[in-house]
């Protein structure tokens, strides 16, 4: 797309929420040449500029899921990058951060720039690779880093699995720091957890399942938050479920350690109850927990020390998730319910304000991760996600661009929707209902 | 068919107490039948059962087995070796080649928790859990309830505490679940190793020492102790399991009253029960495998969709 076909585009009367700038004002925002020309001000439509009337929604910085699974390569038949790509502006995210547990691994550059460069050809979302710590993730020999940054890899992790040796992470942190990207850590003590279904108390205990204690990720959120101090290298927790991380990061950003956080839309909304029925729609890894971590991380993220909000979406065959539950594999699909989810869940029910969700889905982001977008500002790149919170609708997973079915929130009654997304200045979504 | 029980019988948890009293009640009947010297009534003829076996079992399976003889069901036994997919056809898929046979009944054993319920969401058939993973094993729990009220009459209030692997046991939940509802209080005794850790709020006392236990109880339900649970490091020996929480003479002569021992068995001779024990006169072991084809017997009945009277009925319309 070359800079002087594209038209510009003028979002006309929507209610601007842009916490990067301090902004929640009715007015326009005008895009030309793929970035933002103006924003605030009530403008002329330029000649032949495409007008998108707004009124009655919110326009905000384009919606970042920084953990995404697109399987690709290895598991076309899962999930593709252009369908993956496709559900999250569905979803209302115009970026996201795409998983190195492919298969192969996403370890080194030629693979990262596979991934890059399929997310370029679908045009939808931009598509950033994550590139794997260790070679294979098998925690053994450190991935090549240097080439794979210069591949466009803008973070790393073992995701998935966690880095069992300590030696392994501290130099991931170490080495990592010259690049200025953060190092990811998927949190789980394989000892206390291997072989557990679902979180470990009474539900576990009710239905026979092998349950995954709380502090088989807090270990490891401990861990890894004294390695970030030792080494002064940027670690990020991903997927945090219990209370007990919530404090243990508390802890770590009070003494200014380089520590972030990310917490799922499933984790501040569902909890182990939804596993009864043996429901492997509920089956994901950290698992569902209870009632009362579910308000520590509300609360985290209220208070700033949950950073991000995030989907871990991760798709599977619907008859892999056929399965008896021990055996079916974690995760389910988050990118086209997490904005509903979100808004239900936290905005309507007073835990975050509309600026705070923005802030944890776009604008912290774009700023943890180094990426562009995350502000309407001037000379930013034009995406721009617009929703409407107050839309309520029911989930149907039929309808989902996604090739995964896996979601617990099947025939859910949610409230707040995306209805246009923008991706460079252009319209790369739009709700047709 | 849907009897009384609903289509099928998953677990005690979902049962009310009548429907828990119904099935003992409707086993005492039939467990006449068993006594008699032509064993067979024609109650479920034309009824096609199969006995679908994931891990290996032989009293459960022979248990089953002569039940559905004894009402003169036509039964298939199904054993399959190993329930991993990568092993194999998946279970959805066993299920619907079965369906597509023309079946009454399954009755599975299998591995995985929850298995059975998958199976029954998904068949029209009748599905009976013959023990699902971790989870429940209905038809033992039944049986160790009509033993305990063939030795206590009502159970309301009766002290029946179970020693053991309680992580790692069905019998455990269905026991829990089964004297529960039916009005008894229920202990735990075992090394916290092998009890779940959240055990207290599923509304059973724990004991840590097998001593309390004993001076507590009316009865015990001595559970396996597996080989595999010391070689996964949860105990430190068989050997020490038995010295510590073993059912020997000795701490039965101590206890303030007469327990009644119950074991779903294969019973491990010296680690959990003492050979004195097992065989002695506290034991009802045996009396717990004569009703478990009773118990069975009325399941299958009630399941296809018999009326209790009718189990009466049956039985003298026979002889």
């Amino acid at each position: 797309m070359s800079r002087d076909v594209q038209r510009d585009v003028l979002l006309k009367g929507g209610r601007i929420v842009d916490p990067s700038q301090g902004m929640d004002t009715v007015g326009d925002v005008l895009l030309r040449g793929g970035l933002v020309e103006s924003c605030g001000a009530v403008v002329a439509a330029p000649d032949g500029a495409d007008v998108i009337d707004c009124a009655g929604l919110i326009v905000s910085p384009g919606f970042i899921d920084v953990h995404v699974h697109l399987r690709e390569p290895g598991r076309e038949d899962v999930e593709t990058v252009a369908t993956g790509a496709h559900a999250a502006v569905a979803g209302g995210f115009t970026g996201l951060c795409a998983m190195p547990n492919t298969k192969p691994v996403t370890d080194n550059q030629a693979t990262v720039g596979f991934v890059k460069r399929r997310g370029e050809d679908a045009g939808y979302a931009r598509v950033y690779p994550y590139g794997a710590i260790s070679v294979s993730q098998k925690g053994d020999t450190l991935a090549e880093m240097g080439e794979m940054v210069a591949a466009g890899a803008v973070a790393f992790t073992d995701d998935g699995r966690p880095v069992e040796s300590a030696h392994m992470m501290r130099t991931a942190l170490e080495y990592a720091r010259a690049f200025n990207v953060p190092v990811a850590e998927h949190c789980e003590d394989m000892s206390l957890a291997r072989g557990g279904a679902m979180n470990e108390g009474v539900v576990s205990a009710r239905l026979g399942l092998k349950g995954i204690p709380a502090e088989a990720e807090e270990i490891y959120v401990i861990r890894d938050i004294l390695l970030a101090r030792r080494t002064g290298g940027h670690i990020h927790l991903c997927h945090l479920s219990t209370k007990g991380s919530v404090e243990l990061v508390r802890w770590g950003k009070e003494r200014g350690i380089n520590v972030t956080a990310e917490v799922c839309s499933h984790h501040i909304s569902l909890t182990e109850d939804a596993v009864e029925g043996y429901n492997t729609n509920a089956k994901m890894n950290p698992p569902l927990r209870t009632a009362v971590d579910v308000q520590a991380l509300q609360q985290g993220l209220a208070d700033g020390t949950i950073d991000l909000l995030v989907t871990d979406h991760a798709p599977h065959h619907y008859d892999e998730k056929e399965r008896e539950f021990a055996d079916a594999p974690n995760g389910i699909v988050g990118l086209e319910t997490a904005l509903g989810v979100n808004c239900t869940y936290l905005l309507h029910r007073g835990v975050l304000s509309l600026a705070q969700m923005i802030d944890a889905m776009s604008c912290k982001p774009a700023r943890v991760f180094h990426l562009p977008g995350g502000s309407l500002a001037r000379g930013q790149v034009g995406d721009v996600t617009i929703f409407d919170p107050s839309r309520a609708w029911t989930v149907d997973a039929s309808r989902f661009k996604s090739k995964g079915r896996n979601t617990p929130y099947g025939g859910h009654a949610l409230t707040g929707q995306a209805r246009i997304t923008l991706v460079g200045g252009r319209v790369v979504y739009r709700a047709t209902d | 068919m849907i009897g009384p029980l609903g289509k099928d019988l998953l677990g005690l948890a979902p049962l009310s107490a009548e429907q828990i009293r119904l099935v003992l009640d409707t086993a005492v009947p039939f467990r006449e039948i068993s006594e008699r010297q032509i064993k067979k009534v024609p109650t479920l003829r034309g009824m096609t059962i199969v006995n679908l076996f994931f891990e290996a079992s032989t009293r459960t399976r022979i248990s089953f087995e002569f039940a559905e003889k004894r009402l003169s069901a036509d039964t298939v036994n199904v054993a399959v070796a190993g329930s991993s997919v990568s092993k194999g056809e998946t279970l959805v898929d066993t299920a619907r080649n079965l369906e597509a046979m023309k079946i009454d009944m399954v009755v599975i054993r299998h591995p995985a928790s929850g298995a059975a319920q998958f199976l029954a969401e998904r068949i029209e058939s009748n599905v009976i859990n013959a023990g699902d993973g971790t989870n429940e094993h209905p038809t033992q729990g039944l049986l160790d309830l009509l033993t305990l009220r063939d030795r206590f009459g009502d159970l309301t209030g009766r002290r029946i505490c179970i020693v053991g692997d309680v992580l790692h046991s069905r019998v455990a939940r269905s026991n829990i679940w089964g004297l529960t509802k039916l009005g008894a209080e229920v202990a735990v005794c075992g090394p916290r190793s092998l009890l779940p850790n959240a055990i207290g709020e599923m509304g059973v006392t724990v004991f840590d020492r097998v001593e309390a236990a004993i001076e507590w109880a009316d009865a015990l339900n001595v559970l396996r102790l597996q080989l595999e649970r010391m070689e996964a490091g949860y105990i430190p020996s068989l050997r020490e399991y038995n010295r510590v929480f073993g059912i020997t003479r000795a701490r039965l002569e101590r206890a303030p009253r007469d327990l009644c021992i119950l074991h779903p068995g294969p019973m491990n001779r010296g680690v959990e029960i003492d050979s004195d024990v097992a065989d002695g006169p506290h034991s009802v072991i045996l009396h717990q495998v004569t009703n478990g084809v009773a118990v069975r017997m009325a399941v299958l009945y009630l399941l296809a969709g018999g009326k209790p009277e009718l189990a009466e009925a049956a039985k003298k319309g026979a002889s």
